[in-house]
């Protein structure tokens, strides 16, 4: 029910975005954020929740980056 | 011009869209004769089977509903280890069907009749009230040359399994012409005699063959573990999937490993002699991607080692997927 | 640090044992999906929380949404999870066969372009969800208001997690720290689990979906429970913000205001649930509080609050599967009893 997914934007007219997820383009609402094209917006239900900051692979490097300060 | 009543009727209108249409496209000896049923000569062990095909949209990327028609009967004569050799095709149309349409499908069923090396022996047309809809159903007969023994039960601890190709193709392809997302998935429906042949030629001793259609290649592999009385053990990472179809299945929530085929199979042989059969699938045309992707073991059930080493259940596919997929 | 030595830890972990609840139904999938009960101590047990919401939507909501797919000239709008969810008379999937009109959605926009297509028509959307789903029904409310559109109503199951994690932190005493549902907090932040983690004195820290998030949540929990720490921590910072996303915020703000919603197992909890503001578009959500009894046997209401894992039921696997589910958990693809059947 709560999945969301990464994918990057196309081109944004504010209100409807087209978002690439691996080759499938779909339309997706973009009320909720201002993403520049390029950048991935994570989608819920037809409408990006929020901008990524930074790609999967650089951000589960960071993960375990993290974990070693921690312990 | 769109398919009337009249066309169901048994009379001229009914006998002009004969000759215009499969006239046209199904010229064969057994078929010209017109007789009510096709007389063959055929003997030794048989392998027959019939399947109905339902797809919307009735033409997609990579096929139409013709095509799966003729390949979806023949490929599950070929798991059995048979040559196929005659088809039978029922067509039920749907009053406002356009003949064009139906000409190109007949047309895309000719030339993969041929292709697949099976003649089309008897058919029939019957047309009912709605909206412009279509329909086939297939039959097909074919000879299993002496000494092939292809079942789902005869899988050993040891066999290896091998997957001609990446999965969910054509389920993601017929899906994204129904919900308008763009992309280039095509459809894998296809004859698989290339595959078969090359096994059987190359002197491969085949435990089971299997295609992988509906309910997904988990659903398949559990039916053989239990026909078979093994566990069957995959790797997930040895899994084919095309990037593309595999975003797709993401926006979906969908498991590609659930998803369905209409030119994929799987290949139980013995441990010995998987590498040569994954070269030999590898040469044809439909099993450029092939791979290993697991083995036989003793025990029972499906289970896969995920990415991380982890491991799990396979089970098989419940509730409905989605339908009208084939 | 490495995956290979966070799994090698795990799985060698040897101290007192630990109960993890994961609240979220896709963490739960997650979790199966990437065998991560293979890769841990027997003694890290996960245990699903009442994150799936489609098993915590009462009787009283199927039978209105079943009402409204029965109406001349109505047609309801659902998630395909819901389809199946049995309401006193059946499921809506059992009564498309008796006239009910409902129609599949990938998300609540498509709504707005079916109810200008067909201005004839009253669209009504099953809006069931929490906060991941809550503001795009808020977008698609604010679109239906600007472009004037009528036809539209929503009858709403909506649910935020906060609430729902006070009671199971008052009541669920022996969880020792909390997987954060990702998504969920994608909206509101990591901020509102600090003052949680402050009263009752556990670790909440949110987790992205991949085998590597979770994991490295799981790890760092056990590390802050042995180190008796009780921290708010955020390992899906790729998405989720301490405050959250505001615009998101807002907006829900703007349409949907609280009030007390009916949780199957966990009873009628105050300001849990989301209402419409403009009732003029509510289709009769608030009140929908009845539900079934449970069949004698079924234990789903321990299940959603983590008092037992759904093999520890009685009547899982053999009165109740997914082809023949007998208790709420066992109908939604998210549901624990679902999952656990289809992976165990």
């Amino acid at each position: 029910m709560c999945i969301a997914i990464p994918g990057k934007v196309i081109a944004s007219d504010g209100t409807t975005a087209q978002v690439d997820f691996k080759g499938n383009t779909v339309d997706v609402n973009v009320g909720l954020v201002d993403p520049r094209p390029g950048q991935y917006v994570l989608v819920h239900a037809g409408c990006a929740i929020e901008v990524m900051e930074q790609d999967k692979a650089q951000e589960l490097i960071d993960l375990f980056a993290e974990l070693e300060d921690l312990s | 011009m769109k398919i009337t009543m009249a066309h169901g009727s048994g009379g001229k209108t009914s006998a002009e869209l004969m000759s215009s249409v499969f006239g046209k496209h199904f010229k064969n000896s057994v078929l010209d004769k017109m007789e009510d049923a096709a007389v063959l000569d055929i003997s030794g062990r048989i392998a027959f089977s019939t399947d109905s095909f339902v797809v919307t949209p009735v033409q997609f990327k990579g096929g139409d509903i013709g095509k799966l028609s003729i390949c979806g009967t023949v490929n599950d004569l070929l798991m059995m280890g048979a040559e196929p050799a005659y088809i039978t095709c029922g067509f039920i149309l749907e009053e406002g069907l356009e003949i064009e349409t139906l000409d190109e499908i007949a047309r895309s069923m000719a030339l993969q009749a041929k292709e697949a090396g099976v003649i089309i022996a008897a058919g029939d047309t019957k047309v009912v009230e709605g909206s412009g809809g279509l329909y086939i159903n297939t039959s097909g007969i074919g000879r299993i040359p002496q000494g092939r023994d292809v079942s789902a039960a005869n899988c050993k601890p040891g066999d290896k399994i091998l997957l001609s190709g990446t999965l969910g193709d054509h389920h993601a392809c017929i899906l994204s012409a129904r919900m308008e997302i763009e992309n280039n998935i095509t459809s894998d429906c296809g004859c698989l005699r290339d595959i078969t042949e090359a096994l059987f030629e190359g002197g491969i001793t085949v435990r089971t063959m299997r295609d992988v259609t509906r309910g997904g290649l988990g659903t398949i592999l559990n039916e053989i573990a239990d026909n078979s009385g093994c566990k069957i053990q995959l790797q997930e990472e040895a899994i084919p999937v095309n990037e593309e179809v595999r975003g797709f299945a993401d926006i979906l929530g969908l498991d590609p490993l659930y998803m369905g085929n209409e030119g994929k199979m799987i290949t139980v042989v013995k441990g010995e002699q998987a590498q040569e059969a994954l070269a030999l699938i590898k040469q044809t045309e439909h099993g450029k991607h092939a791979a290993i992707i697991g083995e036989v073991e003793e025990g029972k059930g499906t289970f896969i080692t995920t990415r991380l080493g982890g491991s799990r259940v396979l089970d098989v596919l419940y509730g409905e997927g989605l339908p009208r997929i084939c | 640090m490495e995956i290979k030595e966070v799994i090698k830890y795990l799985k060698a972990y040897d101290g007192p044992e630990i109960k993890l609840m994961e609240v979220c139904g896709t963490h739960t999938a997650s979790i199966f999906k990437n065998g991560i009960r293979s890769l841990i101590s027997p003694k890290i047990q996960l245990i699903s929380g009442p994150g799936c919401p489609v098993c915590v939507t009462p009787t009283a909501y199927i039978d209105k949404c079943i009402e409204y797919a029965m109406k001349p000239e109505h047609v309801l709008l659902t998630f395909g999870d819901m389809m199946k969810v049995p309401g006193t008379e059946g499921s809506l999937s059992d009564m498309k066969g008796k006239g009910a009109k409902t129609e599949l959605m990938y998300s609540p926009f498509e709504a707005l372009e079916k109810a200008k297509a067909h201005p004839d028509i009253t669209y009504v959307i099953a809006a069931v969800g929490f906060e991941t789903t809550a503001p795009a029904y808020a977008l698609m409310m604010e679109q239906t208001k600007c472009e004037e559109i009528r036809n539209i109503r929503l009858v709403t199951a909506l649910k935020t997690i906060i609430p729902a994690l006070t009671w199971i932190c008052e009541n669920q005493t022996d969880i020792d720290g909390f997987i954060c549902p990702g998504h969920v907090s994608v909206i509101i932040g990591s901020e509102p689990y600090e003052a949680l983690a402050e009263t009752y004195k556990k670790p909440f820290v949110v987790a992205g979906f991949e085998a590597e998030h979770i994991l490295a949540v799981i790890y760092d929990l056990v590390r802050q429970i042995e180190k008796k720490q009780a921290q708010v921590k955020n390992l899906y910072p790729n998405a989720v913000h301490q405050g959250g996303n505001q615009k998101a915020l807002d907006v829900m703000s703007r349409y949907f205001e609280a009030g007390p919603a009916m949780w199957r197992g966990l009873g009628t909890i105050d300001a849990s649930g989301l209402y419409l503001k403009d009732e003029s578009y509510d289709g009769g959500s608030r009140g929908l509080d009845a539900d079934m009894e449970l069949p004698a046997g079924c234990r789903c209401s321990d299940v959603i609050v983590g008092n037992i894992n759904p093999d520890e039921c009685p009547a899982f696997k053999n009165k109740c599967t997914p082809l023949s589910p007998f208790g709420p958990c066992m109908v939604s693809a998210e549901g624990a009893c679902g999952i656990w059947y289809r992976n165990q």
